[in-house]
């Protein structure tokens, strides 16, 4: 018989870190599981720990890291919970498939190997059960489609920054870095530090008074004062920062020459004649960010569209989906960044830890009434940084008229290379105008990635078709996956296997 | 042990211990390893997290493996152009 944990943790970022280590500290026999190799997620993604410890001077591991003493913190108690046999940390693991159990009963994650090569870890990771899962999926960077952008040299802002992190790599060395939102900062300045020449940020709004006034207005000091420290970062390093500018192409044959840039109005429609080229060998694009959803969405949680237009998670004060036995935080419950996502993994352990105290009447009570302290605390806490996020998300929109930049070859789906043009004759002659009768006609969003690059692209071309805002139900058209990792026929025939046999013992059980 | 060697295609590719594949082939220069179906047009990292699967390479002979998620080992066997194909 498989051991039932207290809680399952999906995720070792912000949010899934702070939750494994406070479950842990509250008592209950935790899981955590995470497609990496070591904890830390996107945001404190940092070198191989084996590697940076045998080359100290090679690798200076908390370089470019911001909050980094909280992560280690972290990682200390993780390790702590580990040796105490507390928390069983099972990293290079993707949860496949989540069945949630319903009624009291425990949920079943399916775990496939993140790498798949012989000699790999986890190479048999079998299944997780637990009685309560707390989905920390996080994000990634949200794309739009521009022309060109399909060429190498073209990355995700966060895929740069992650190759400079985690490897101490350059993806190149003249950078234009494009998209809208406070986390272009952060890419060119590592970048620039690293010895890129960063030829140009380009921000598609104008978010006035954002590295100064802004922050203060919402009550969030603390970010105010990194707003001064990258502006005092870009004059440095001398990169120019264009409000109301956007990367409108990228030229190149088998690989980035190449940008043209240019000015914006409001609405986000090219200002004819402002086009200016520059010569490039990097291309870094962001958005905002996507939550990854896809388990969310599984275990048939409830969803909404967040102010920032992006599918999230909708959960209650304590962090509890619509499914009973399912938590969320982090990214996956609106995009707030990782001081955020720290804070609502933590609330929502402690949320399950009060749940488990208040169901087990051997627990001493007198833990309840300071847990209770905590966790009020802690929603409050919540209430001011979500605060600050939906302000940022209202300086940062994704631009309105965004469409009028693509040109009908422009790839909107990598994967199928499926092009605008097809999108609009899926439109105009087959009359979709809805996410998901463009997919199923045109097919974007069925290839490798599963819609998770182009599916707000698509959502958001759909809505533009049909001269209405994004709906939740075309971005839930993109964000449903029949499996939330690609797993081998073997897995699948071994789930079948399983089942059968749980099948037979339920009516031999019967008879 | 500091420096990892495979081979890509046969020719040989050097990495720092820790380097993924990913970007152990963008230090080399490399920024494509990939066609696409359709098109044949070249791909290589993209999103750098696991999220795209642009960056699919053919790793001890196992196909469609992500380059920015797998760590490069040492005497790693790389290979382009094998069933990059979800129904391949």
């Amino acid at each position: 018989m498989l051991e039932v944990f207290d809680v399952a943790v999906v995720g070792a970022g912000p949010a899934g870190l702070a939750a494994a280590v406070h479950a842990a500290d509250a008592g209950l026999g935790v899981a955590l599981v995470d497609a990496g190799s070591q904890p830390g997620g996107q945001f404190w993604r940092h070198p191989d720990e084996a590697a940076a410890a045998a080359n100290p001077d090679q690798f200076r591991e908390g370089a470019g890291q911001h909050d980094w003493k909280r992560f280690t913190d972290l990682r200390t108690r993780l390790n702590r919970h580990r040796g105490a046999g507390r928390l069983v940390y099972l990293p290079g693991r993707q949860v496949w498939l989540i069945e949630p159990g319903g009624h009291g009963g425990a949920a079943t994650l399916r775990l496939a190997p993140a790498v798949d090569v012989p000699g790999s870890d986890a190479a048999e990771p079998g299944q997780v059960r637990a009685a309560h899962v707390i989905l920390c999926p996080g994000g990634y960077d949200r794309q739009l489609p521009v022309p060109g952008w399909d060429l190498p040299g073209v990355m995700a802002a966060g895929g740069a920054q992650a190759l400079l992190k985690g490897n101490r790599t350059t993806a190149g060395t003249v950078a234009v870095i494009g998209g809208t939102g406070p986390f272009l900062l952060p890419v060119a300045t590592g970048l620039a530090g690293a010895g890129v020449k960063v030829a140009a940020i380009c921000e598609a709004n104008s978010p006035t008074g954002w590295l100064g006034n802004l922050a203060g207005a919402v009550r969030a000091p603390e970010k105010a004062g990194e707003g001064l420290a990258y502006a005092a970062a870009l004059a440095r390093h001398r990169i120019p920062y264009k409000v109301r500018t956007a990367v409108t192409e990228i030229h190149g044959t088998d690989r980035v020459e190449a940008v043209t840039i240019s000015r914006l109005s409001p609405d986000g429609s090219v200002l004819a004649g402002t086009g200016r080229r520059i010569a490039c060998d990097l291309v870094a694009l962001g958005w905002g960010f996507t939550a990854q959803l896809e388990l969310v969405l599984a275990a048939g949680a409830q969803t909404a569209v967040d102010a920032d237009g992006s599918l999230i998670a909708v959960v209650d004060n304590r962090m509890a989906s619509s499914v009973p036995g399912i938590s969320v935080a982090g990214e996956a419950t609106g995009v707030g960044g990782a001081a955020m996502a720290v804070v609502e993994g933590e609330l929502a352990a402690l949320c399950v830890a009060a749940g488990a105290g208040a169901a087990e009447t051997a627990r001493p009570t007198a833990a309840q009434p300071e847990l209770d302290r905590r966790i009020a605390r802690l929603q409050r806490e919540r209430a001011r940084l979500r605060e600050f996020a939906l302000a940022m998300h209202r300086a940062n929109p994704v631009p309105a008229r965004w469409h009028g930049w693509l040109a009908p070859e422009t790839l909107v789906c990598r994967c199928e290379e499926v092009d605008y043009g097809t999108l609009c004759r899926a439109h105009e002659e087959l009359g979709a105008d809805d996410a998901r009768s463009l997919k199923s006609f045109a097919r974007p969003g069925m290839g490798w990635c599963q819609g998770r690059v182009c599916g707000y692209a698509t959502a958001s071309i759909a809505a533009d078709f049909a001269s209405r805002p994004v709906s939740e139900a075309d971005l839930r058209a993109m964000s449903k996956r029949t499996l939330a990792a690609p797993v081998s026929l073997g897995q699948l025939a071994a789930l079948e296997f399983d089942d059968f046999d749980d099948i037979s013992a339920d009516k031999g059980s019967q008879e | 042990m500091s420096e990892i060697n495979g081979t890509l295609n046969g020719m040989p590719i050097t990495a720092r211990a820790g380097q993924t594949v990913g970007a152990a082939l963008v230090a080399a220069g490399i920024t494509s390893w990939r066609s696409t179906a359709k098109t044949s047009r070249p791909r290589g990292l993209f999103c750098g997290i696991g999220v795209c699967f642009d960056c699919l390479v053919t790793a001890d002979g196992v196909p469609n493996q992500r380059a920015c998620a797998m760590p490069m080992r040492d005497g790693m066997v790389l290979e382009t152009g094998m069933g990059e194909r979800p129904d391949a």
